[in-house]
């Protein structure tokens, strides 16, 4: 006999097998999944699903595609969550402290109570990366949210309504474009390729006979 | 620690040799000894997993039977059930599909200061692009140039790609990064600014770019913001299902269908353009999947519908570590930065069997051998896998390197018990990437007027095999260039009239006429997992 677990899915108990994922118990019991599944892999954010254990206490929250079931587990799952995107323009904006005050000010109104922290599928440090963003120190706080799906959990939680990955992907993009270091080698490449440096070598390899090139790329030199 | 005890003790003789192992520089193949290695043991070289198109602009082609089946099939609405005359979308570019390209195409469209709206099956970002781990390549490197990108590109395709787009691939893909990196994905770099790179299998120079090891989410999630600061329409849930033609023949728009509601809509447009990503939901051959949920070929089917070229679309990219254990993951992508980082592919005996970094086919193929013909994989109740030796990585580059360089592999096992820095993991390949797909020139057309193809969709680029990084690159570089040349079209264009969808009576008469009496209606739009009892 399987080893087999009860679940209960948005309350309904099912019997499904130990070891699937509370997406492919999903499927399982037979549901069509449209909503609530985006890679199956733990990249998208789109199966952000929040469980609790029969008469247990503590509310979790997971990704549904990368969480095995467990026996007793009451899930439903939250496929949109209401999240505040500012718009604006990379190209006007500078990374200093206003500009999180201009767009995301309620971020200023965050009382540590660490619910965020405490429910991110990818165990961030939610709360920490948000008292980086308050203090323009968007560098720390693009690090520590690099691994952030944008699932929506940590916000469903917040008492002050941040929408905390709309406030992170806004500070990556400022570490990114302005306060990484630039990268003399790359803007050089791109001006020799406007200027034309390399088209005549292309040609050149475009027009060979198939029995030259191959001889070429058999024989070419490797990079340690 | 392994579940099953038996993978703990073979685990043991993989530490035993480590060392020793690590030393070894492992011999290249020779030109022979791969090509007989493919043909004997790579999947697309199964004849009788293909079928021979009966129908259609590429009768007389092989393509996988799936494939075949749904390119075969019949269209999921007749054109009595929309009226093509009351438009509820109106737009100058219609791009379908919420991916990378399809976002490059958008962003660039919208900066060519024409209407451009995007509808895509789930939401945008969902997509393979969302998953690409490893990097993208560019040869913005002193000791690098484009040419010799050019080599590796065309070589790794078995110089069978279409030249005028790998150099199109290679001449723009410096200036692909820039733009990347001036939208604000954050690239690895040293503190100078200098790129951190490294090889990827079938590379000469180490040219691939990373973002940690979530390089193609950080790319997505980027675009995706950009593309709602810009305001362009994004229409979530939405697949396309047909394409529409005009009086002339000329594309002009689609037919939509709300994935949640089933009601189908008209977007009317002067150019459109498909980048609707790969096919590994198709399952071919039986082979797991690293692809999203909605990677079902769709793309190739609207077009193929009406009229577009396929080329190359009977060559897959089985990646050669997919998951082999445990089951929650199988399938799911171990990154070839693993083996770019150091570590090496060992057998049964914790023997090293193969250089790492040989090309993806032939990498793929050489672990299918090594299982089969050879005898030495480890079995599980999933089937045979081989070891990919990851504690190797920090035995070379030392402690606290896959942490920095590879979390989201370190954490996609750590969820299962397995410490991927002390324990090797188990792998076998997994269907990852089509190399094929709609034909297109360097401006992105396809043979039909006014439709575009770009990303994983096109074929042409890549030849029958695809290296790691290019796909990303192939991405940024063909979804803009798609977005500047279907906003040059459409601003030439005039709104179309006499929308049709004769093609679709025309088509069946043509699978009637082949002898194809099929209930199989295409495009998929998605795959059945649920169990039916
Ligand atoms: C796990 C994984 C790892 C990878 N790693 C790398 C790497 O390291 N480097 C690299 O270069 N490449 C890598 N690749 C390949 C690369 O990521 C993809 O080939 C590329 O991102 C495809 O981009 P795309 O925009 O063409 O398609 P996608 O990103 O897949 O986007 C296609 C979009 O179209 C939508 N769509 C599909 N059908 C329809 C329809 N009928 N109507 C409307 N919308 C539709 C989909 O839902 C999706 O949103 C990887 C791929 C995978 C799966
Ligand atoms: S920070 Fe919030 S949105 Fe990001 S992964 Fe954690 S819970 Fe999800
Ligand atoms: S949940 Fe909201 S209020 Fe609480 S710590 Fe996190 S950001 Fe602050
Ligand atoms: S489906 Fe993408 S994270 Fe689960």
């Amino acid at each position: 006999m399987e080893n087999k677990v009860n679940v209960f899915l948005f309350g309904k108990k099912y019997q499904v097998p130990a070891g699937l994922t509370i997406m492919t118990a999903m499927e399982y019991a037979g549901y069509e999944l449209v909503r609530g599944c985006g890679c199956r892999n733990g990249f998208c954010g789109a199966c952000a699903t929040i469980y609790r254990i029969k008469d247990k206490q503590e509310l979790h929250a997971c990704l549904a595609c990368q969480t095995e079931v467990q026996e007793g587990m009451y899930v439903a799952t939250l496929p949109f969550f209401p999240l505040v995107k500012k718009i604006y323009d990379i190209n006007e904006i500078k990374p200093t402290e206003q500009i999180m005050m201009q767009l995301y000010p309620e971020i200023y109104c965050c009382i540590g109570c660490n619910a965020c922290t405490k429910v991110c599928t990818q165990e961030l440090s939610v709360m920490q990366y948000i008292a980086h963003a308050q203090r323009g120190e968007y560098d720390k706080c693009a690090e520590l949210s690099f691994d952030c799906v944008m699932c929506g959990v940590c916000s469903s939680r917040c008492p002050a309504g941040i929408s905390h990955p709309q406030v992170a992907m806004l500070a990556r993009r400022l570490n990114g474009k302005y306060i990484a270091p630039d990268c003399a080698h790359l803007e050089e490449r791109v001006k020799e390729i406007n200027d034309g440096m390399y088209n005549e070598l292309i040609e050149k390899l475009m027009q060979k006979p198939v029995e030259e090139i191959k001889e070429l790329y058999n024989t070419r030199e490797i990079e340690k | 620690m392994y579940k099953i005890e038996k993978l703990n003790e073979l685990a043991k003789i993989v530490a035993e040799k480590r060392a020793e192992n690590a030393s070894l520089e492992p011999r290249r193949m020779t030109a022979e000894e791969k090509d007989s290695l493919l043909a004997e043991f790579h999947p697309d070289y199964k004849q009788n997993e293909f079928t021979v198109l009966s129908a259609g602009v590429n009768k007389g082609d092989k393509v996988p039977t799936q494939l075949a089946e749904l390119l075969q099939g019949k269209s999921r609405i007749s054109s009595k059930d929309v009226d093509l005359s009351a438009p509820d979308y109106d737009t100058d570019v219609l791009i379908i599909g919420g991916g990378g390209a399809g976002a490059s195409a958008a962003i660039e469209a919208d900066q060519a200061g024409v209407k451009a709206m995007i509808v895509t099956k789930l939401r945008i970002g969902d997509a393979n692009t969302m998953m690409a781990e490893g990097g993208i390549q560019a040869a913005d490197k002193p000791n690098d140039s484009p040419a010799i990108h050019y080599l590796d590109a065309f070589g790794g395709g078995h110089f069978a790609a279409k030249p005028e787009l790998v150099n199109t691939l290679v001449s723009k893909a410096p200036e692909a990064i820039k733009w990347l990196n001036d939208l604000g994905v954050e690239f690895d770099k040293e503190a100078d600014g200098t790129m951190i790179t490294t090889h990827g299998g079938g590379t000469s120079r180490k040219r691939m770019h990373a973002a940690k090891d979530y390089t193609g989410a950080e790319i997505m999630r980027t675009l995706r913001d950009e593309v709602l600061n810009r305001g362009i329409p994004v229409v979530d849930f939405t697949a396309a299902v047909e394409i529409i033609l005009d009086s002339s023949g000329n594309a002009a728009g689609a037919v939509l269908m709300n994935m949640e509601t089933k009601e189908l809509l008209v977007a009317r447009a002067k150019t459109v353009i498909i980048a609707t990503g790969g096919a590994g939901r198709l399952h071919y051959q039986g082979f797991p999947t690293s692809n999203h949920y909605g990677a079902t070929a769709d793309g190739l089917i609207l077009g193929y519908r009406v009229g577009a070229k396929l080329l190359y679309a009977d060559t897959l990219q089985y990646h050669p570590t997919g998951t082999g254990y445990p089951e929650q993951i199988f399938g799911a992508l171990v990154t070839e930065k693993v083996r770019s980082l150091g570590a090496k592919l060992v057998n049964i005996d914790g023997d090293v069997f193969m250089h790492p970094l040989e090309t993806r086919d032939v990498t793929a193929a050489s672990i299918i051998r090594e299982c089969t013909a050879n005898g030495k994989g480890i079995e599980t109740d999933l089937g045979s896998a081989v070891w990919l030796d990851t504690p190797m990585i920090e035995y070379k580059n030392g402690e606290g390197t896959i942490e920095k360089r590879i979390p989201a592999m370190m954490r996609m096992f750590g969820k299962y018990g397995i410490d991927i820095r002390k324990e090797p993991i188990l792998v076998y390949p997994t269907l990852h990437y089509q190399n094929g797909g709609l034909e297109i020139n360097p401006d992105c057309s396809t043979g039909v007027e006014n439709l575009y193809a770009a990303g994983e969709a096109a074929g042409g680029i890549h030849g029958r095999n695809r290296l790691m990084g290019n796909s990303l690159l192939d991405v940024i570089v063909f979804g803009r260039n798609a977005g500047i040349y279907a906003a040059a079209k459409a601003k030439e264009t005039a709104v179309p009239e006499g929308l049709t969808l004769e093609h679709i009576e025309r088509f069946n008469n043509e699978l009637a006429a082949a002898g194809l009496d099929t209930d199989v209606q295409s495009p998929m739009l998605l795959p059945k997992y649920a169990r039916k009892s």
